[in-house]
This record gives structure tokens, C-alpha cells and sequence, in this order.
């Protein structure tokens, strides 16, 4: 076969991206009677226009990094993850309640971020336990815990950890012992010490994965859970691993946003990230340097689609619309009936999504069951 | 009061209702569909685009049900003919569906921030029934998408159980292999669950978007789609469990209105997170007779 194909397959996906983007900002911009020249421009010049533009970009990826990682960590290991969004909203909980409720102390930003860590280890701990104990698969428990963790953070800033003044929903200011240092105070005060902490700890899950006996065993379980079992690996154990690892990464992720970017813990704190992150995940292919792009053209996507909405008068929310048209895209590309186009050889060396059908299979088989409606 | 209360309840948990009868078909038939809260939510968008026209509600839920139908095709033609992962599928659809919407409720109506006002769904008054003290208000004095709901849930659960269709419609779920020696079209039957799934979602936004609110905004599912899929497994995949969950659900929403009206200092995501939490709950009840679909979420592929 012919050996471009490959490399056009592997890349195929990030240019669609970027041309869908284009030409859903040109598109609606034109259904609303609007210039849709100066929407891409706008897109475009937000993303990238400036030094200034550009800190903005990678200020936004963080998030979507960290919560890209924690999915792409679980997809790999055969955890379909939807709850990142839940674990990134307790880790910011967490350290929003250790960060404004005790102290001011020294290193109370560090106390934050490991309070960040467990919250979203103990909550990605409970679909855990119903896969392993219940055999219920986590595809509809965390899902189910994105929404509590929802309310109760809304809960939260409208109870116990409202400011003093008791004006808005939202907690009092982090005190500046609790705050992210600056990389650069004199030139960009946004570019926070979360940014080399997300990249270290990117490169440390692909080494994790991929040079590790635990990754392997990891990877191993996410391929074919039965043959892990069968070569004596011990699945259970590693899988509750995995899923705690996935939730502390995603739960960092919101410690970091709260001690590094907004310094307050208010309602609809994060928009989604949880769920753009399995895009990011995807898009990235499941590795680590993908994984790290796909989180900056999100973001990037992301602050273009602010100015093209104050300029061009296209709605920022289309920046989602493409996130979905990437996602499919990028599913699409992946489906069985379309990767007998591609070269066999260079897909097998790709990692695998987790089929859905896998996913219950490190479980135990479910409660047992009488066939009585067959 | 108690009958309000009630009949708002009931009306409340109608688009849920519509929803997660839908989507325990497609379960029931091997298929999971995340995508759920985006197809209701494209029902609710064309539901307000075409309310205001001439037809006025009656063709707000027909186009409802056009673009549930439409949505859940693309969802069918990927997933099932192609063979693409349902999940990834379903949360593509979920992000398309909410950008795609906002977008395009902003290119129409513009972002000057004054709410639509939509022609609502008007109460079908049963003779007679209505005038039954308590229950006669709750039941018979509602619109005719709630009747719709209640009308499936019998159906439903008799067309499952007891009909041969029903019977194929669960082998699907079950063992699909098995279906498909038998000569049946596995694939084919599945779109054509999922398309019927995607009418009811669609209908589901139009009860939403045309009830008493009136009103369409962006990402007005609100979680409503997750929520729907939740009481598919709350209800262990039976129409009547489904019932259950789903007015759980809406006296909830309905006592969060209550308790935000009044001075009880009960915090209301309380109630939000209440049904939530009884699912996690119920999924941890021994299981009896019911469980999964046994593929359900499995890709299948012919040979």
C-alpha cells in the first residue's frame, strides 16, 4: 500500500479539524448575515495575534491538558472515563475549601493542589468500586457523579463556602499564600506555575505508559482484559490504580485552575472541560504529544472564538460545535468499515480506543441473573 | 396545592419520560446512546424555529420530531453501519449539538438577551375524567405530549414482553450473533430503533421548549438527556421503571420550585442531586430478574 497513506491518516484528523473550524465560523457567520472573512480572521487574530493572545491560548489549554491526560490514561487502560468533568469540579472544591477555610499558611498553595489530588482520586474511586465490586459499567456512574459534583460545588459557593459579604455565588478571593507563583510577573502575570507542572506531568503519564511495568500491564488490560488476565497480571488492583490515577490527574487539573487562574471557586466553573477533554484525547490519538497539541488547538479555538464574537458578532459557543465535529470526525475515521482503507501495519502500532465491549469485561461477570424475560 | 404541585410534576417529568422510553429501546436493542441530551436538545432548537411560524405548536413538535429523527440518524449511520464507538459518537453529538444550537439561536434571534416567547402546548381538558377530584386534574388536564408519555409506558411494556417484535427487538440486545443466523437484519433493525428513539428525544425537546415555559435557550436540556439516560438504568430497563425514575425526577425539579419559593432552608441541590444519587443507589440493589441488555454497547460487526 501506498506508504504516504499513513502518514495522511495520522494527520488527517488535526487539518479537518482546523478546516472545520474555519468553515463553521465562515458558515454561521454567513447564516447570521455577517462577514465571514472577518470571522475567520477574528478566530484566527484571538488565537494567535498577538504574544499577548498567545498566553492567553496556553493559559486556556491547562485545563483541557490536565483532564485530557486523566482520559487518555483511562482510554488507554480500558476505563472509558466520561467523569473527568466531575473529578476536575471536587479537585477545585477541594482546594478551594483547604485554600479559603484554613490558614493562611505557608504552603497552602501546595496543600491546595494535593487536596485537589485526592478529591478527584476518591471520586473517580466510587465508579471504581461498581465496576469492580458491582460489575456496573462507568460509563453511566460517572456521568452520574459529573452532576452531583455540579451541585455540590453549586452548593458550596452558596452555603459554606459563599464569600463573607454573602453577595455573589461564589467563594472569597484565594489569599496570596494560596496562589500559583507567576512564571513571568513582569511580563505576562497569567503564565502560572500549573503550565510546567501540566507539561512534566504529560511527559510522566507517556513515560508511565509506555516504559513501566505497570503501563504495560495497564495497556495490556485496555487491549484485551481476558489475555491480561490469563498471563496472571493483576487486573483488579490495576484497574482501581488506574481509575484513581485518571481522577487525580483531572482533580490537579482543577486545583490548578482555581490556585493559578480565577483564584475563586463560583458556579459553572468549569464549561465543560470534562467533556471536551475526551476530544482532546481522541484527537491527540492517545498519546502524549498529541494529546498536548490537541490541548492548545482547543484552546486556541477557544480564545479566537471570544474575539470573533465581540467582533464579527459569531457566537464563541460554535467554538463546542466544533469540538463535536472533531470528535466525529475523528470516530468516524476510526470506525472498522473505514480503517480497512488505511495501511494495517501502521494502525496496529496505534493505540486502541477501549471498545465499549471491553469495558465491562475486567469486571466480574454482573449479579447473577435468572434468564426469567428471555 | 397538592394537585399543582402534582400535575407540574407530572408535566416536569415528561420530557424525561419521552426521552429515556426512547432511549430504553435502543438499549434494549444493543445500543447505547450518550448522545441523548444533544438529540432532545435539537428537537427543543427546532421546536422554537418553528413555533412561531403559522402552525404554531402543533408544527413545533412535528419539527422536533423531524430533527430528533434526523440527528439520530447521523448517530445510526456511524455507529451502526459503519461501526464507529458509540460512546465517542454520542458525546460528539452531545458537543455538535450544543455548539451547533447556540450558534445558531445567536444567528437568528441575535444576542440582545430578551428571551423567546414561544406558543405553548395547549391543555387537553378530558370530559368528565378532568372532574374527578385529586387525580383528575394530575392525569386528564394536561397537554397531549404528557398523555403521549403515559400512553407509552403500557404499550411499551406489552410490545416488549409480549409481542414477537418485542422479542427480536431484545434479541438484538441480547445476542445479536444469534439475531443475525437467524436471518434477521441486525443492523437495519437497529436504525430503525434508534430512528424511533430520535423521534421520542425530539418530542422530548418540544415538551421542554413548548410547556408552560415557553422559552428556548441555550443548552435548555440542562442535563436533562444524561438525566434520562440515568432513568433507563434506575429502572432497569422496564417501561414502568422508567415511569418511576422519571417522576422521581420531576417531583424533584417540582420541589426545587416549591422549596425556592418558600423559607424552608433546604438548599436545592439537594433536590437536583437527589435523583442522582438514588440511581448510584439503585444500581447497588441486587439486580432480581432484570439486568443489561448483554451487548449492549458492543460493537457489532457482520461477518
Amino acid at each position: 500500500m501506498n506508504r504516504a497513506l499513513p502518514l495522511l491518516a495520522r494527520i488527517a484528523p488535526a487539518l479537518l479539524a482546523v478546516a472545520t473550524a474555519l468553515g463553521l465560523a465562515a458558515l454561521v457567520a454567513g447564516f447570521g448575515g455577517r462577514d465571514p472573512g472577518r470571522a475567520v480572521e477574528a478566530l484566527l487574530r484571538g488565537s494567535l495575534g498577538s504574544a499577548e493572545n498567545v498566553a492567553d491560548t496556553i493559559v486556556r489549554a491547562m485545563p483541557l491538558l490536565f483532564t485530557g491526560i486523566a482520559v487518555m490514561l483511562a482510554f488507554r487502560s480500558g476505563i472509558f472515563n466520561i467523569g473527568a468533568e466531575g473529578q476536575f469540579l471536587v479537585g477545585a472544591l477541594a482546594a478551594a475549601t483547604v485554600a479559603t477555610r484554613l490558614g493562611p499558611f505557608p504552603g497552602q498553595a501546595l496543600a491546595a493542589l494535593i487536596a485537589g489530588v485526592l478529591a478527584g482520586a476518591a471520586w473517580a474511586a466510587v465508579p471504581a468500586l461498581f465496576r469492580i465490586r458491582r460489575g456496573v459499567s462507568e460509563v453511566i456512574t460517572t456521568i452520574l457523579l459529573n452532576f452531583v459534583a455540579l451541585y455540590l460545588v453549586s452548593f458550596a459557593v452558596n452555603g459554606p463556602l459563599q464569600e463573607q459579604s454573602r453577595t455573589y455565588p461564589q467563594s472569597d478571593p484565594l489569599p496570596a499564600v494560596a496562589e500559583l507563583w507567576r512564571l513571568a510577573p513582569a511580563t505576562d502575570d497569567r503564565l502560572h506555575a500549573g503550565i510546567p507542572l501540566a507539561l512534566a506531568l504529560a511527559v510522566a503519564t507517556g513515560a508511565l505508559l509506555s516504559r513501566t511495568s505497570l503501563g504495560l500491564r495497564l495497556r495490556a488490560a485496555g487491549l484485551n482484559a481476558d489475555a491480561a488476565r490469563v498471563a496472571g497480571f493483576p487486573v483488579v488492583r490495576d484497574l482501581a490504580l488506574a481509575f484513581a490515577l485518571s481522577g487525580a490527574i483531572a482533580g490537579l487539573g482543577g486545583a490548578v485552575e482555581l490556585t493559578g487562574v480565577t483564584h475563586r471557586l463560583f458556579e459553572k466553573f468549569s464549561p465543560g472541560y470534562g467533556y471536551t477533554a475526551i476530544a482532546v484525547a481522541l484527537l491527540g490519538g492517545l498519546r502524549v504529544p498529541g494529546v498536548v497539541a490537541a490541548a492548545l488547538f482547543f484552546a486556541a479555538l477557544g480564545a479566537g472564538a471570544n474575539l470573533m464574537e465581540r467582533s464579527a458578532g459569531v457566537s464563541a459557543v460554535l467554538a463546542v460545535a466544533v469540538q463535536g465535529a472533531t470528535l466525529l470526525a475523528v470516530a468516524v475515521m476510526g470506525a472498522p468499515a473505514l480503517a480497512r482503507w488505511f495501511d494495517r501495519s501502521a494502525e496496529a502500532t496505534e493505540p486502541t480506543i477501549p471498545s465499549a465491549s471491553s469495558v465491562g469485561a475486567t469486571a466480574p461477570p454482573p449479579v447473577p441473573t435468572t434468564e426469567a424475560r428471555g | 396545592m397538592i394537585t399543582d404541585f402534582l400535575a407540574s410534576g407530572l408535566a416536569l417529568s415528561t420530557p424525561i419520560l419521552l426521552a429515556a422510553l426512547g432511549e430504553l429501546l435502543v438499549e434494549r436493542a444493543g445500543v447505547l446512546n450518550i448522545g441523548l441530551e444533544g438529540v432532545m436538545l435539537c428537537g427543543a432548537f427546532a421546536a422554537a424555529v418553528a413555533a412561531p411560524s403559522a402552525g404554531g405548536s402543533v408544527a413545533g413538535v412535528a419539527a422536533a420530531a423531524l430533527a430528533g429523527l434526523a440527528v439520530a440518524l447521523v448517530f445510526g449511520a456511524v455507529v451502526v453501519r459503519l461501526g464507529a464507538d458509540q460512546i465517542i459518537v454520542g458525546t460528539a453529538i452531545n458537543l455538535l449539538a450544543l455548539g451547533g444550537t447556540g450558534a445558531l439561536y445567536r444567528a437568528v434571534y441575535g444576542e440582545t438577551g430578551t428571551s423567546l416567547v414561544l406558543p405553548t402546548l395547549p391543555r387537553l381538558r378530558v370530559p368528565l375524567l378532568a372532574d374527578i377530584p385529586f387525580a383528575g386534574p394530575i392525569l386528564f388536564d394536561q397537554h397531549a405530549l404528557v398523555f403521549l408519555g403515559l400512553w407509552l409506558v403500557p404499550l411499551l411494556s406489552l410490545f416488549l414482553g409480549r409481542t414477537g417484535l418485542g422479542l427480536r427487538l431484545r434479541s438484538l440486545g441480547d445476542h445479536p450473533r444469534a439475531a443475525a443466523s437467524l436471518g434477521l437484519p441486525v443492523q437495519r433493525d437497529r436504525v430503525v430503533v434508534i430512528a424511533l428513539a430520535g423521534i421520542l428525544a425530539g418530542l422530548a425537546g418540544a415538551a421542554l421548549a413548548l410547556s408552560s415555559a415557553g422559552t428556548f435557550v441555550e443548552g435548555v436540556t440542562a442535563g436533562r438527556g444524561f438525566v434520562a439516560l440515568a432513568v433507563v438504568v434506575f429502572g432497569r430497563w422496564s417501561p414502568w421503571g422508567v415511569l418511576l425514575g422519571s417522576l422521581l425526577f420531576g417531583v424533584a425539579s417540582a420541589l426545587q420550585f416549591q422549596f425556592q419559593a418558600t423559607a424552608i432552608r433546604i438548599p436545592y441541590q439537594v433536590f437536583l442531586m437527589l435523583p442522582y444519587l438514588l440511581t448510584l443507589a439503585a444500581l447497588l440493589l441486587p439486580a432480581g430478574v432484570a439486568r443489561a441488555p448483554l451487548a449492549l454497547g458492543a460493537r457489532y460487526e457482520r461477518d
